[in-house]
C-alpha cells in the first residue's frame, strides 16, 4: 500500500477531530443540564444514581471518543502497520480486565446505589398513617378519590360509571362510599408524609409521571399497583401521563400540591361529598 | 448445494422475469431487499421530517402540507391523530421494513453464501418465497395510511387496550388491523429467511471453510438469525391474539370492566402486560438482530482500510455468542415501571447490565483493531467507524436504561428515543452505508463517487450524533416521548427551544441524505468500473468477478485454507491473502 498523501492525512485528521470535539462538545453541553428540582425523599436516590451513571459514563464516553480520534489521528499518519496480531494471552488481558471493570462498574452501582432505592420505593410495609389517594386515569384525565374520614374508600363498579356524574363508578349503596372526596387533575397532599397513589385505568394505558417527584408508575386497566413515596417540598407539581394513551395524551395534565399537614387538614375539611 | 449448483448457461436461458423478478438467485433477491428498503426508508424518512416539523415548529400554518395531506393537516396545523400515526409509522417501518430489509435480509442474502464459499442460499425457492412475502407485507403497512381512521397509531410497540380498541385512537380502526396483518406476513418471511441463513452456514460452506475461519459478517448473521427465529414467533402469536381481541371477541389483553367513551365494554379476564411481554420477547432479541450485523459488517469493513487483522476475533465471536443468549433473557428491562413485580425488575436489571460485559469487549476489539494500522480514510471506512462511535453513546445510555433505578425517571422520556435511535437507528444506517459504499462495486460492478461519499458521510455523522445526543438529555429533563407538543406543561417550555434546534439538525441530516441518492443512482449507470477486489480485501467474494456470476464462483467452488484477516502480510498480489491462498504461497499466521 502507498502511504497516505498530505490531503489524505488532512480528511484523515479532519475525521479524528470531529469524534474528539463531539466528545467534549458532549460532556460540555451534557453537564449543563440537569433533572426537574427534586421534590421526594427516594428521588435523592434517584438523583445519587443518576449522578453516578453520569459521571461513570461521562469518563467513559470521553475516553472513547478521544481513544478513537487518537487511533485514527496516529493511523492515517503511520506508513507501515505497527502491530499486526496481538498474542492470544494480551487479548484475553484486556477482555478480562474490561469484563471485570465494567461488571462493576454497571452491576455494582445497581447493587450499591439502585437496589436500596428500589426497596424504598417498594416498600412493602408502608407506615400506617400513610396518605392514601386513589387515582383513576382514563382518556385524558386523572380521577381522583379520597377514602374521607372513615379511611375506606367505597366500592365501585364499571357498569355504574358515568363521565358526566359518576366518573370512578362509586357504588352509593355502600355507607363507606358517603364520604369519599373526589377531586380532577389535583391531588393534595400534606409534605413529609408517605402517600400511597394506589392507580387504576378506565380504559388505556396511562403512566401516572411526576418528574420532580421522580414517580413513574403505570396504571394498567384490570390491575392496581401503587406508588409509593415521601414528598419534601411544599409546591405545586405537575402531572404527566408517560404510556401513550390516544390523541390528547400530550396534554393529559394534573396538578400534585404539597400543602404542610394543616392546609392539608383544612383542605380536606372543606371538600364536599358528590 | 445440487439446486444450487445450476450452470450460468442455464441461467441465461431465464427470461427477464425469472432473472430479474422471481428470481431465486440470493444476489438478486438480496439487492431487491436492498432496493425495497431504500424506497421504504424514503418513506420513513419523510415521516420523520413531518415529526420534526410539528415538534420545531408546533402551531405553525403549512399551507403546502395542508395540500397534500388534508386530513392530516386540516386547517394547516398537523392534527395529534396524524401526529400518533405518523410517529407509529415512522417507527414501524425504519425498524422492520428499512432496517431489516437492507441490513439483515439485503445484506444477508447477498454476503452470507459469498461469504462462506457457496453457489446460492440452501433453499433458493424458500428464499425467493420469503422476499415476496416481505413485499406483500410492506405493500400492506403502505396501504393502511389510505383506509378509514389513517394509519396506525399506537406506537410502534401497539400496547393494548389502546390498540385493540376501535374507539381508543383512530388509528385503532382498519389502519391497526392492516398494521397487525403487516406485522404477521414480516414475521413469517423473516423467519423463512432466517431459517434459510441458518441453514446455509450450517450445511453449504466450501471445503476448508471451518466456523473459525468464517468472517465476522458471517457469524453476526449466524447468530442474529438463530435469535430471530427463537424469538419472532411469539410476536407472531401476539398478532394473531390481538387480531382476535379486535375482531372475535376474544380477551387476550383485555381486562373486565373497561369503560371507553363513556361505554362498558363485554371483556374479560385478559391482561395488558401479556402483550407487552410477548412483544419484548421478540423486540428486545430484534434489536440484537439489527445490531450484531452491523457490529459484524463494522468488522470485516475495518482491516481493510486498516491493513491488519481484526483484534480479538476468537473473542468477539463467543461475545456473539454471549449476546445472543442473554438477549433472549432481559426483555422485561423495558417494563420496569408497568407494575410487574418489582423483584422480577430488578432481575432483569441485573441480567441487562451483564449484557454490558460482552458489548463493551467486543467494542474496544472494533477500537483495538485500529490500533497499530495504517489508517485509510475511503468513505466506507468512515461509516465504520462512525458505527464504533455510535455503538459506544449508544451503549453508555443503556447503562441509564437497563439500571431500574434510573430507568423510573427515564423510561418513556426522549432519553429512551436519544438511545435506541443511536443504537438500532444509528449503528445500523452507519452500516448500511459502509456496506453499500463497500459493497457497491461487488454488486453493481461499478464504484460510488468517492468525493459526494465524503461529504453524504460529513452532512450525516454530527446532525445524527447532535440530534440523538440532545435528546437524550431531553429527556432527562423529564419530556416524555409521542407528545404531539410540548406546549401544554410548564416544566417543559424550555425543551422547545432544544426541540427547535434539534429540528434544524434533522434538517440538515435529510437533505444530506440526498447526495446518497443521487450518488446511488448515478454509480448505477455511470460509476466507474469496479476490479474484483477493488479494496484489496480477503474474504471470498472479492476472489470472483464484480458483478459475480449466476453460481458465484464461475466453474469451480473456492477452496478455503486460512481465516479471513490476513491482512500485513507479505503476499505476490500485495500485502493481504484471501481466503483461497493456499499455504505454500503465502504462511497461514492464524
Amino acid at each position: 500500500m502507498t502511504p497516505n498523501t498530505p490531503r489524505q492525512i488532512l480528511e484523515s485528521s479532519l475525521v479524528a477531530l470531529l469524534f474528539a470535539s463531539l466528545g467534549f462538545g458532549g460532556v460540555w453541553y451534557g453537564a449543563g443540564i440537569s433533572m426537574p428540582d427534586l421534590a421526594s425523599r427516594h428521588g435523592a436516590g434517584i438523583d445519587a444514581m443518576m449522578n453516578y451513571l453520569l459521571l461513570t459514563v461521562g469518563v467513559l464516553f470521553l475516553t472513547g471518543y478521544v481513544a478513537l480520534a487518537i487511533l485514527i489521528w496516529r493511523g492515517a499518519r503511520r506508513r507501515a502497520i505497527g502491530a499486526r496480531l496481538a498474542s492470544r494471552r494480551t487479548e484475553l488481558t484486556l477482555s478480562g480486565a474490561l469484563g471485570v471493570g465494567m461488571a462493576l462498574i454497571a452491576e455494582g452501582g445497581v447493587l450499591a446505589i439502585g437496589i436500596p432505592v428500589w426497596a424504598e420505593y417498594f416498600d412493602p410495609s408502608p407506615p400506617a398513617d400513610a396518605v392514601v389517594v386513589e387515582v383513576t386515569a382514563q382518556q385524558f384525565m386523572w380521577n381522583v378519590r379520597y377514602p374521607g374520614p372513615d379511611g375506606v374508600f367505597g366500592r365501585t363498579r364499571p357498569d355504574l360509571i358515568d363521565d358526566a356524574t359518576n366518573p370512578v363508578g362509586v357504588d352509593r349503596a355502600d355507607p363507606a362510599a358517603a364520604d369519599d372526596v373526589f377531586t380532577i387533575n389535583e391531588i393534595t397532599v400534606p409534605v413529609n408524609r408517605t402517600v400511597r397513589v394506589r392507580l387504576h385505568s378506565k380504559d388505556v394505558i396511562h403512566s401516572f409521571f411526576l418528574p420532580h417527584l421522580r414517580v413513574k408508575q403505570d396504571a394498567v386497566p384490570g390491575m392496581t399497583p401503587e406508588a409509593i413515596f415521601v414528598p419534601t417540598r411544599e409546591g405545586t407539581f405537575e402531572i404527566a401521563c408517560a404510556e401513550l394513551c390516544g390523541l390528547a395524551h400530550y396534554r393529559m395534565r394534573g396538578f400534585f400540591n404539597v400543602v404542610s399537614q394543616q392546609e392539608y387538614e383544612s383542605w380536606l375539611r372543606d371538600q364536599g361529598t358528590p | 448445494m445440487s439446486t444450487a449448483a445450476l450452470p450460468d448457461a442455464g441461467h441465461a436461458d431465464l427470461g427477464f422475469v425469472r432473472r430479474y423478478i422471481f428470481s431465486t438467485d440470493h444476489k438478486v433477491i438480496g439487492i431487491q431487499y436492498i432496493i425495497t428498503g431504500l424506497v421504504m426508508a424514503l418513506v420513513g424518512v419523510a415521516l420523520a421530517l413531518l415529526i420534526r416539523l410539528q415538534l420545531g415548529w408546533p402551531d405553525h400554518q403549512w399551507t403546502l402540507l395542508s395540500t397534500l395531506f388534508p386530513a392530516g393537516y386540516a386547517g394547516g396545523v398537523m392534527t395529534p391523530e396524524f401526529y400518533l400515526a405518523v410517529v407509529t409509522m415512522h417507527g414501524t417501518i425504519m425498524v422492520f421494513f428499512f432496517i431489516s430489509y437492507v441490513l439483515v435480509s439485503g445484506f444477508g442474502n447477498y454476503l452470507v453464501p459469498l461469504q462462506v464459499g457457496a453457489r446460492d442460499m440452501a433453499f433458493p425457492f424458500l428464499n425467493m418465497l420469503s422476499y415476496w412475502i416481505a413485499f406483500l407485507s410492506a405493500l400492506v403497512l403502505i396501504a393502511s395510511f389510505f383506509v378509514e381512521g389513517g394509519a396506525a397509531a399506537a406506537g410502534w410497540t401497539a400496547y393494548p387496550p389502546l390498540s385493540a380498541i376501535a374507539a381508543a385512537v383512530p388509528g385503532s380502526q382498519l389502519g391497526q388491523t392492516l398494521w397487525l396483518l403487516s406485522m404477521a406476513l414480516f414475521i413469517a418471511s423473516f423467519t423463512m429467511s432466517g431459517l434459510n441463513i441458518v441453514a446455509t452456514v450450517f450445511s453449504v460452506r466450501a471445503p476448508g471453510m471451518s466456523m473459525g475461519r468464517l468472517p465476522l459478517t458471517v457469524w453476526s448473521y449466524f447468530i442474529a438469525s438463530i435469535l430471530g427465529l427463537l424469538a419472532f414467533p411469539p410476536l407472531t402469536a401476539a398478532a394473531v391474539m390481538l387480531l382476535l381481541d379486535r375482531h372475535a371477541g376474544t380477551s387476550f389483553f383485555l381486562p373486565g370492566g373497561l369503560v371507553v367513551g363513556n361505554q362498558l365494554l363485554s371483556t374479560s379476564g385478559g391482561s395488558p402486560l401479556l402483550w407487552q411481554h410477548l412483544f419484548w420477547f421478540l423486540g428486545h432479541p430484534e434489536v440484537y438482530v439489527l445490531i450484531l450485523p452491523a457490529l459484524g459488517i463494522a468488522c470485516d469493513i475495518l482491516p481493510a482500510f486498516t491493513r491488519k487483522p481484526v483484534f480479538g476475533y476468537r473473542i468477539s465471536v463467543w461475545c456473539l455468542v454471549a449476546v445472543g443468549v442473554l438477549s433472549m433473557i432481559v426483555w422485561g428491562h423495558h417494563m420496569f415501571v408497568s407494575g410487574m413485580s418489582p423483584f422480577t425488575g430488578e432481575y432483569f436489571s441485573l441480567v441487562t447490565l451483564t449484557i454490558t460485559v460482552p458489548m463493551t469487549i467486543f467494542g474496544v476489539n472494533m477500537l483495538a483493531s485500529l490500533w497499530g494500522g495504517t489508517i485509510r480514510m475511503r468513505v466506507p471506512m468512515m461509516f465504520a467507524l462512525s458505527v464504533i462511535a455510535l455503538f459506544g453513546s449508544g451503549g453508555f445510555g443503556g447503562l441509564f436504561l437497563g439500571n431500574a433505578t434510573a430507568d423510573m425517571q427515564l423510561h418513556d422520556t426522549y432519553f429512551v428515543v436519544g438511545h435506541f435511535h443511536m443504537m438500532i437507528g444509528g449503528v445500523t444506517l452507519m452500516a448500511t452505508f459502509a456496506a453499500i459504499y463497500y459493497w457497491f462495486p461487488k454488486m453493481f460492478g461499478r464504484t460510488m463517487n468517492e468525493a459526494l461519499g465524503k461529504a453524504h458521510f460529513w452532512g450525516t455523522f454530527g446532525p445524527f450524533f447532535i440530534i440523538f445526543f440532545m435528546q437524550h438529555f431531553v429527556g432527562l429533563e423529564g419530556a416524555p416521548r409521542r407528545y404531539y407538543a410540548f406546549t401544554s406543561f410548564d416544566y417543559l417550555q424550555h425543551t422547545r427551544g432544544t426541540n427547535l434546534a434539534i429540528s434544524i439538525s434533522a434538517m440538515v441530516l435529510i437533505a444530506a441524505q440526498a447526495l446518497f441518492f443521487v450518488n446511488f443512482c448515478w454509480s448505477l449507470v455511470a460509476g466507474r468500473r469496479a476490479l474484483p477486489n477493488p479494496w484489496h480485501a480477503t474474504t471470498l467474494e472479492w476472489t470472483t468477478a464484480s458483478p459475480p456470476p449466476y453460481g458465484n464462483f464461475a466453474d469451480r467452488e473456492p477452496v478455503v485454507h486460512r481465516w479471513a484477516y490476513e491482512y500485513g502480510v507479505e503476499a505476490p498480489e500485495g500485502d493481504f491473502a484471501d481466503q483461497t491462498v493456499p499455504p505454500r504461497s503465502v504462511p497461514v499466521t492464524v
